[in-house]
């Protein structure tokens, strides 16, 4: 059983219905290949760091699943290369680590802000929040 | 003879003691580099959006390749730049 993270980006220009839809049919090719779907995360309408096909934003989308059959990677890759409306994409192989932090982020465990904290409580979670690593800045430059 | 503490040195012994670099990852226990977190992955990038050196984020050799790695998708996805001016 591998857990896969696939994050593709919409064309934001399509209609409201065409944007909602596009996740939907990519979770049911997943379903019909016998996937079970972890999370489905809409990301929203984002600015991109540089222009895509001379769009600057796009609506993310996040889909986390397990599969033992790994083809199906493939075809997904394929059908969203096809798609006209998906600008970009890409799939991960998560490892223990990222299906960790994958839930411990959901559960709320990791805090979004940066918090000046000294050690954190490690040996109940792996991956300790990576914000609140934050110390006095590095030298950046 | 002067006791230690009136003892002023015309160049002080302890210039060029710098704080202690460590791998934040080791020391914090962090195992996993989230690609889709911008602001975490700030910290390894300078203000062009290039990456930052290992001598100077201080990361282990393993971490460090995460990290790069991590920059390289975000970059592909468009959540950071490949090329910069003033980022931060």
């Amino acid at each position: 059983m591998r857990n896969y993270e696939i994050t593709f980006l919409i064309d934001p220009v399509l209609s409201k219905e065409d944007i909602a839809s596009i996740p939907d049919t990519y979770t049911d090719l997943l379903k019909k290949a016998g996937c079970n779907i972890v999370h489905a995360d809409n990301m929203g309408l984002k600015q991109l760091a540089y222009p895509i096909n001379k769009r600057t934003t796009a609506v993310y989308h996040c889909v986390e699943f397990q599969t033992a059959d790994s083809a199906i990677i493939d075809k997904m890759e394929l059908s969203m290369r096809r798609d006209e409306r998906i600008m970009r994409f890409l799939t991960v192989k998560l490892d223990k680590f990222g299906v960790k932090y994958n839930e411990d982020k959901r559960a709320g465990k990791i805090p979004r802000k940066r918090v000046e904290k000294e050690a954190e409580p490690a040996p109940e979670r792996k991956s300790a929040p990576t914000q609140a690593s934050s110390n006095p800045k590095k030298e950046e430059e | 003879m002067a006791s230690r503490d009136d003892i002023k040195f015309l160049n002080n012994p302890n210039i060029g003691q710098q704080r202690k670099k460590y791998c934040r990852f080791k020391k914090y226990g962090i195992k996993y580099i989230d690609y889709k977190d911008p602001e975490f992955l700030l910290q390894f990038i300078n203000e062009q959006g290039k990456l930052l050196p290992r001598r100077i984020t201080g990361n282990s050799l393993k971490y460090q390749r995460k990290v790069a790695q991590a920059v390289k998708r975000a970059r592909h996805l468009a959540i950071l730049p490949y090329v910069a001016d003033l980022l931060k």
